[in-house]
């Protein structure tokens, strides 16, 4: 029997006490893994949109909100989809590949998806109305897209230039794809309709993922909202819109929110810098709570265990042991407490994510590390002051007897 | 000599005044012989038991182990000294609850020799000599008074002290067990040499020492050699 099975042993003997010594360091770990790992999935993706995205303009339903650029269309109101045919009409120089889009989210099986109904290119020539916005559009990209055709590599954009898409036919995000076990050529049944996966799109880190695009018109039949659409993206070449294009838009559409998406953006970075502040107001919280609740949690440990630390005393034992046992102690809790919250932090991002932001949260493996390494050291430092009062016990003698 | 001790004194501060627990005692005690302390309540018996096993610093005096002077002040040269030439069995026991009777002499074993293995087997060893071979995965609570007290004494010999000192050893348990304890602790002086002081109250247990001492008040009230 060594020192560390002794310390394995009284750890177990009073696993019951563990919950309560614990609870303070794992919900802290717990909460700021969550934030991070929340705000650093949404700073990537605002970076890479942020860049690919340049000048696109978003037209929303007047009610909807834009705190959050990914999940801005989802389950917002409705607007009339002749909305596109007033864009394409008025003649708005400046303004390439209108998109309209119906988004709302639905369960497939015990799975919830974000279904997006958008127009294929086909039909939208099919109008002959709309082929002129198409051929202006393409010559507006030509002369004002912020900088050469790479940047179109961005699946979003990749969408718009989408040339047909049947009636059954459906698209879908990399995370449906896992989490349904899907392959190019699958049924997939939403509603009661079957669609086909005709193609997978590649991972982009945002709710896309968890997207599956079918035909406008079979989703508007879908979901029953007639001839509605809950936002048009719109290519807004960059100089027509310092010229003054919103302003235009909003002429042409009264009754809606028009916006950049650099505004949608920068009202997301402005969410992320605040989390990121909580987060480090959270963690040093934590150092305080969660180190004073271990400390208070070893001195109890240790005001139980004075007879036995006496015993161990008596047979030999150093202070240097003392303290050892419960540093060591202490250390093993931070590390079930670093895992823990882990753990909750990362799973809770991941099921909340989604609920609140439409953001797709994944697990960032090096804070597993980082829980541990700041759980350990505040246990450790926590332990400290009960550790060297422990070693302060006198030997055991029978006149300590109770 | 093992041990011998000088002008010995152990002052209490209590709210009522100090006292002398121990008072200017001086005293030998020879090597492989069995010293039995006897005394009123009160007497100094447990205080002067504990200063000869280093578990408590005297106020004065002076200590000698094997004719070398220890440095009673040095916190850590006694625990060093407890682990590698004391053993304790108090009255109560002093197990620790949450190991078994195995690992409680393993622990002790542990302090000065690491080699897990081996401790274990030697524990074994001990437990059998107790006669406590089939108790070994048993917590104290799991045992017997008598045999909790067999756990004690095969951890006070684990590390083959020279000096066993026992605190009224016997008081927890029957006149049967009480004898066989005595037994056991006899067994011990004679068999291995291991010299023994015992402080007791029952003059029956006294008579198995061949030196016996009484105190009175802190000081030496007699000393007898039998
Ligand atoms: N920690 C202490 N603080 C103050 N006084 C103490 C302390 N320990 C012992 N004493 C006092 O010292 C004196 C001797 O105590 P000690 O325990 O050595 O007696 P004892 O002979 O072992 O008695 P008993 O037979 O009852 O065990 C007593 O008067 C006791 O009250
Ligand atoms: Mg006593």
């Amino acid at each position: 029997m060594r020192l560390i099975d002794l310390t394995l042993k009284e750890l177990w003997h009073r696993k019951s006490q563990l919950v309560s010594g614990l609870l303070a360091i794992t919900l802290g770990i717990g909460v700021i893994v969550g934030i991070r790992s929340f705000s650093v999935v949404s700073e990537k993706a605002v970076a890479v949109n942020l860049d690919n995205l340049g000048a696109n303009i978003l037209v929303l339903p007047q009610s909807s909100s834009v705190d959050n650029y990914y999940a801005a269309d989802i389950d917002a109101s409705t607007f009339p989809e002749e909305y596109v045919e007033k864009l394409v009409t008025s003649t708005i120089p400046g303004v390439d590949n209108i998109s309209p889009k119906l988004t709302r989210r639905v369960k497939v099986g015990n799975e919830n998806i974000v279904l997006t109904g958008i127009l294929p290119k086909s039909e939208i020539a099919s109008k002959p109305i709309w082929q002129r916005g198409g051929i202006q559009g393409q010559q507006a990209a030509a002369s004002c897209a912020p900088s050469g055709p790479k940047k179109y590599a961005d699946a979003k954009l990749q969408r718009k230039g989408i040339d047909t898409l049947a009636n059954n036919d459906c698209f879908i995000g990399s995370g449906i794809a896992l989490r349904l076990k899907l392959k190019e050529g699958s049924k997939l049944t939403i509603m009661d309709k079957e669609f086909t996966v005709a193609k997978l799109l590649p991972e982009t880190g945002t709710v896309d993922d968890d997207r599956v695009f079918a035909n406008l018109h079979t989703v508007q039949a879908l979901l029953g909202t007639g001839e509605q659409i809950s936002a048009i993206e719109i290519m807004g070449c960059c100089s027509s819109i310092s010229e003054g294009l919103l302003g235009k838009l909003r002429n042409v559409l009264p009754d809606t929110r028009i916006t950049t998406i650099g505004q949608i953006v920068s009202t997301q970075i402005e969410n992320n810098k605040l989390m990121s502040k909580i987060s480090l107001v959270f963690l040093i919280i934590i150092v305080f709570v969660g180190g004073i609740s271990i400390g208070n949690y070893i001195w109890g440990n240790v005001n139980e265990r004075r007879k036995e630390i006496g015993i161990l005393r008596m047979i030999g034992y150093h202070k240097r042991h003392i303290y050892y046992i419960l540093v060591l102690k202490a250390l093993l809790m931070g590390l079930v407490g670093g895992i823990a919250g882990y753990i909750l932090g990362t799973l809770g991002a991941m099921w909340l994510g989604p609920q609140f932001s439409g953001i797709a949260v994944s697990p960032i493996y090096m804070y597993f590390f980082y829980s541990i390494v700041v759980a350990i050291l505040i246990s450790i430092i926590g332990s400290l002051i009960p550790a060297y009062m422990a070693g302060k016990i006198e030997p055991f003698s029978n006149m300590q007897e109770d | 000599m093992l041990i011998q001790i000088k002008n010995l004194t152990k002052t209490y501060q209590r709210h009522d005044g100090a006292i002398n627990a121990v008072d200017n005692l001086s005293l030998d005690i020879p090597k492989g012989s069995f010293v039995t302390i006897t005394g009123a309540s009160g007497s100094g018996k447990t205080t002067l038991l504990l200063i000869l096993g280093g578990l408590l610093q005297p106020t004065s005096g002076k200590m000698s182990y094997n004719a070398r002077e220890l440095d009673l002040l040095k916190e850590k040269d006694m625990a060093t000294f407890r682990s590698n030439h004391v053993g304790f069995v108090m009255q109560s026991f002093a197990l620790v609850p949450y190991l078994t009777a195995l690992e409680n002499i393993s622990i002790a074993l542990n302090v000065k020799d690491k080699d897990n293995d081996k401790n274990r087997k030697r524990a074994l060893q001990l437990l059998e000599w107790v006669g406590l071979d089939d108790r070994t995965t048993h917590y104290p609570k799991e045992l017997s008074a008598g045999q909790q007290q067999r756990v004690a004494i095969a951890r006070a010999l684990a590390n083959n002290p020279d000096l066993l000192l026992a605190d009224e050893p016997t008081g927890n348990l029957d006149p049967t067990l009480s004898e066989e304890i005595l037994g056991v602790l006899k067994e011990i002086n004679q068999k291995q040499g291991t010299t023994v002081v015992m402080v007791t109250h029952s003059p029956a247990a006294a008579e198995y020492g061949d030196t016996k001492i009484q105190l009175k008040n802190g000081k030496l009230h007699t000393n007898e050699k039998v």
